[in-house]
């Protein structure tokens, strides 16, 4: 039977979430470390570095989250099928188009 | 420094532009009617009428990546930033304006981190507010409510200042010099009533429905001026010597430069720790936590965490705004003749493009005022519906009388921020939102520690978050404006027992984690007596075809169990 202590995914590889925390952890600090970037030059279309670099940091922190977005899927996925792939009669019960794709 | 003279000499008579007036009003109407027919948007003929909080407060949690784009978009964007932000850049430089894009940067590593995990517990325990979570993790009453209060009283300033934009746009429209005070304020009471009405009949369907549009308004204002503007003024090397020229002359009163245009070695500490700080306190708003759980799946926030920076880009180049002000001469003149730098980006627009496109730009502005009221107040009524009524007044309220409490109070609420912006004075309600802002941060190690541990101890959270608001109110006072000699000066302070100027929520914040951290350990050893928790590890991970926990109880109830009993 299920109850609210059944496990809802499998035990986690850290693999995955040190690589995921380290993109995170570089997607928080870079743009913090003001001594980096407090300059004038080099300036990109007359605007200077101070101000380019920051804004330059929205496209850099987006793409970073991607990729640790398709990284944290992944393992969770995984995670989640190790337990539905236990009891693959309740499993099947419960998301029917799931359980083909489960090979 | 070449245009001033120029548009001074047009400054004192404030006529009313009537095109860019009536491109307002129609964008008004036609957003009032979406709000009303919102009642009705994606609702299950069963669910007509929105009678529980998960429909009206939640909007059934259902929203998918586009909805939920532009509803945090127009949630966390707010008008006040769209006013305040350039205004500051205009007004000092740097460190007070541009320290907004930073901010709304490392903003989303930390939402990706975080927000999963609150919408999983909250999904399997039906969870609606920060309190409830807090409240059912730790087993404690007092804490939940202290979470409750702090996120209320964080967010009525948080309401008024979204008056405080809509009152800049119509000031600069030229509405509000009316004879007396009823009639100056007339427009923005009308306005005010049309949300509360439309928000009171639609729930969270209301502003969601309207941020599409708002959002899509701000984008092209942005856009096209940012495309235009730089060029028609001699290009962006010469927007920023204007700058430059008129942040290092000297303010005659306090005797340094006027502000900055890149900061120097003593402001780096403030600079980030005001990002980093005001990133960490946003999704601890009650208003952003809204936004979050109505969306319908764990991954959802992820998403979107992925495209919401997208916003950021925007807000630097509204903040370049400011500057472009500055070298375009612009002159923030208010009804009442006096300069409001709060006026600086509305005028901008309203002096440099033709009627009908400011018009669209302000009335963007404006509707994006209403938006985040909206939304803040449908979360400060959950707060108050949750963790004030029932765990305190009416533990055994039904579903429908929680939404009626909740519709009720929504109106409570923004008569509440009406009268804050119409009876004190602007200034109050800037020093209130600041103070919240110290505030709501103090939620964090509450709510953020109970998302990975049950390792702090609840009365020990509660010590911590009553000696961050204490720290962080007294440091708050004690900051002193060099040019009025008022309280609640600014939002940087020394470090205690250092030189170090940093943003007082941080400060504050360290001392709340110190003290939890410290009074855990001590009441672990003299086994002081916790409460009870009614999460488990499980409810961490759940995701949508996950169960309920409600749903599994009934089960247990109603089913014996056996090895082949189905999941739901």
């Amino acid at each position: 039977m299920s109850t609210s202590e059944t496990p809802t995914r499998g035990p986690a590889r850290p693999g995955p979430y040190v690589v995921s925390g380290i993109l995170l952890a570089v997607g928080i600090v870079m743009p913090l470390v003001v001594p980096l970037y407090a300059r004038e030059d080099p300036r990109l279309f007359e605007i200077p570095f101070f101000y380019w670099y920051q804004m330059l940091w929205v496209f850099i922190d987006a793409f970073l989250l991607w990729i640790v977005y398709a990284i944290v899927t992944r393992e969770d996925r995984r995670r989640r099928e190790s337990v539905r792939g236990l009891g693959a009669s309740r499993a099947a019960d419960a998301r029917p188009g799931e359980a083909g794709d489960r090979k | 420094m070449t245009g001033i003279s120029v548009a001074a000499a047009a400054a004192p008579a404030k006529p009313i532009d009537w095109i860019a007036l009536t491109v307002v009003i129609v964008i008004f109407a036609l957003v009032a009617v979406m709000g009303f027919l919102a009642a009705r948007w994606r609702v299950k003929p069963a669910d007509r009428g929105l009678k529980t909080l998960d429909e009206w407060g939640l909007a059934g949690r259902g929203f998918g990546n586009w909805i939920t784009w532009f509803l945090l978009g127009g949630d966390l964007y707010t008008a006040y930033t769209f006013i305040a932000v350039p205004a500051a850049m205009w007004g000092t430089g740097a460190i007070t304006g541009f320290f907004a894009v930073p901010y709304t940067v490392v903003l989303y590593p930390i939402v990706f981190l975080l927000m999963a995990r609150l919408w999983s517990v909250s999904h399997r325990h039906g969870f609606v507010t920060p309190a409830d979570f807090v409240g059912g993790r730790y087993g404690s009453r007092s804490l939940s409510v202290a979470v409750a209060v702090t996120g209320i009283v964080a967010t009525m300033p948080y309401i008024a200042l979204q008056l405080v934009g809509l009152k800049a746009v119509l000031s600069v429209l030229g509405l509000g010099s009316g004879t007396n005070a009823f009639m100056a304020d007339l427009p923005l009471i009308i306005a005010f009533v049309v949300l509360a009405a439309y928000t009171y009949t639609a729930g969270l369907r209301a502003p969601a429905s309207i941020a599409v549009v708002k959002d899509l308004l701000i984008y092209i204002a942005v856009i096209v001026a940012i495309v235009w503007l730089p060029s028609h003024f001699g290009g962006w090397g010469q927007i920023f010597d204007a700058a430059s020229t008129k942040m290092s002359a000297t303010n005659p009163v306090t005797k340094a430069a006027v502000g900055t245009i890149i900061p120097g070695a003593t402001s780096f500490n403030a600079y980030w720790t005001l990002a980093l700080g005001s990133a960490m306190a946003l999704f601890m708003y009650p208003h952003s936590i809204t936004g979050v759980l109505a969306t319908k799946s764990r991954n959802t926030i992820r998403r979107n965490a992925v495209v919401l920076p997208l916003y950021s880009l925007m807000l630097g180049f509204l903040a370049l705004l400011g500057y472009v002000a500055i070298k375009a001469g612009t002159v923030p003149v208010g009804v009442d003749g006096k300069i409001n730098p709060q006026l600086v980006v509305p005028q901008l627009f309203l002096d440099n493009f033709p009627s009908w496109f400011a018009g669209i730009a302000l009335a963007a502005i404006a509707v994006g005022a209403l938006v985040p009221a909206a939304i803040m107040s449908i979360a400060a009524s959950n707060l108050f519906t949750r963790n004030i009524y029932r765990d305190l007044i009416k533990p055994d309220a039904t579903p429908a009388q929680e939404a009626r409490v909740s519709k009720v109070t929504s109106l409570v609420v923004k008569v509440g921020a009406l009268a804050f912006v119409l009876l004190m004075d602007q200034s109050a309600a800037i020093n209130m939102q600041l103070l919240g802002g110290i505030w709501i941060l103090q939620t964090f190690p509450s709510i953020v520690a109970g998302l990975y541990t049950r390792w702090f101890h609840r009365l020990a959270l509660f010590i911590g978050w009553a000696a961050g608001i204490v720290y962080g109110t007294w440091a708050a006072y004690n900051v002193v404006n060099p040019v009025t000699h008022a309280h609640f000066g600014g939002s940087i302070a020394t470090i205690p027992f250092t030189n170090i100027p940093v943003y007082i929520a941080v400060t504050a914040f360290a001392i709340n984690a110190i003290v939890s951290v410290v009074l855990t350990l001590i009441f672990r050893a003299v086994k002081v007596k916790d409460g009870v928790d009614s999460t488990t590890v499980s409810d961490y991970g759940a995701d949508e075809t996950d169960p309920k926990v409600a749903d599994l109880e009934k089960e247990i109830s109603w089913l014996e169990p056996g090895p082949d009993a189905p999941i739901r």
